[in-house]
């Protein structure tokens, strides 16, 4: 059976992108952000999942709002990166898992979850950056990695309760698979922040550090926000903890955090970094 | 944004939901298009014409040329694609962040600071 062995939630904004690309890693704005990577990295190493369910959110390169797929994901072998004109750099394409992913789809439709299914799909920084922060010089081409993208740009959106369902029928779906793999779980994007508006730059460290001990120790807590709540209380932007309530929802089982960081501001949002140990539940 | 809007209930923050998609969606189109160089040189060479092939109203085109973030979200601009005519601009979040909040960027960085380390 397949195995979830933990979880991972990290930012994924361009910006950390272009401080790698630059080699800014160590300049005095960026070394407290990227000081936090080491252990993840080596525990990834260490631990080797074969495959990485990762919660992200297109912001305009695969999806746009003539079709805005509430939740999406993909079952392709490969996914690829694009310009989403910037000019950041593109990254090499991305390994997949189509037959767990298959198995995943199967499993939510039937559960209540009537996902968009893709077979291509442009995957943007959301997906990549966590990739190349997780594996620097892009050395993730041995890990596949399975897609789900939830929308966090257009309302109505999903509401932090429904995540985390969302999750916990993907940990379901995974646990029922007969295919010997380790599965990691990553969620991305956050924390508070604001783009949009004359309250752009909203940013909240001290609720930032509450989600992160409520993700860990009560998310069924978490999950009560509605999507206004956290917009009222980090910003606009702040929605973006939806994937991070997605990826807990997976963890059915026994967590115990590993490491943690947190710095703000990087760019407009609060960072935060956690690396969460999975024992899987006892079978149903 | 006006006071009384009840679909935007949160001062300073414009909301994408359904009345803005529809109202933006012409604009929002065009910006998507920016994630193709060759769309990003065509609208360089000839904005006008550019705003026209995606039929943006005058508010929209006036918002556009004057480099008005916030006029473009109040005419439905979502900020994931006006971000990609800000980036046409050579301008990322920062810098519209302190356009939209109306301080220089110094301030606005010195303000995200204070709140990243708790002092505010």
């Amino acid at each position: 059976m397949a195995t979830i062995i933990g979880a991972v939630t990290t930012s994924h904004i361009p910006a950390i992108a272009n401080a790698m690309a630059n080699k800014q890693e160590q300049t005095p704005y960026w070394k407290p952000f990227f000081d936090g990577y080491p252990p993840v990295r080596k525990w990834l190493n260490e631990k080797k999942p074969d495959v990485i369910v990762l919660f992200y959110n297109d912001h305009g390169l695969e999806f746009f709002i003539d079709k805005k797929p509430t939740f999406a994901m993909g079952v392709a072998d490969e996914y690829h990166n694009s310009d989403e004109g910037w000019g950041i750099a593109t990254i090499p394409p991305v390994t997949g898992e189509s037959d767990l992913s298959w198995h995943i789809a199967n499993s939510l439709v039937d559960d209540g979850f009537d996902m968009t299914i893709c077979q291509e799909m442009k995957v943007d920084h959301g997906l990549t950056v966590p990739l190349s922060l997780m594996w620097p010089g892009n050395d993730y081409g041995h890990v596949k990695v399975i897609p789900v993208c939830i929308n966090c740009e257009q309302y109505p959106m999903p509401q932090p309760k429904r995540c985390y369902a969302l999750g916990q029928a993907i940990g379901k779906a995974i646990e029922s698979y007969d295919g010997d793999l380790k599965v990691a779980i990553f969620g991305t994007g956050g924390m508070s922040h604001q783009l949009d508006g004359e309250a752009a730059g909203t940013l909240n460290r001290q609720f930032d550090l509450e989600c992160m001990d409520t993700l860990v120790t009560n998310p069924e807590a978490l999950a009560q926000y509605t999507n206004m709540d956290l917009v009222k209380k980090g910003g606009a932007q702040t929605v973006e903890l939806n994937m991070w309530i997605a990826m807990r929802g997976v963890l059915r089982g026994k967590v115990t955090e590993l490491h943690r960081n947190y710095h703000a501001p990087i760019s407009n949002t609060g960072a935060g970094l956690l690396l969460l140990e999975h024992e899987m539940p006892v079978r149903e | 944004m006006s006071q009384n809007d009840p679909s935007q209930p949160i001062p300073g923050t414009y909301l994408f939901n359904g009345q803005m998609a529809k109202k933006g969606y012409g604009l929002n189109k065009m910006c998507f298009s920016f994630n193709e160089q060759s769309a990003r040189d065509e609208f360089i060479r000839d904005p006008d014409a550019y705003c026209a092939k995606f039929g943006l109203n005058e508010k929209q085109i006036k918002a556009i040329h004057e480099r008005n973030i916030i006029g473009l979200l109040q005419e439905g601009g979502s900020i994931y694609y006006v971000a990609k005519f800000a980036g046409l601009l050579k301008l990322n979040m920062q810098d519209i962040g302190a356009i939209q909040s109306g301080q220089s960027l110094e301030a606005f960085k010195e303000m995200l600071e204070k709140r990243g380390s708790g002092e505010i």
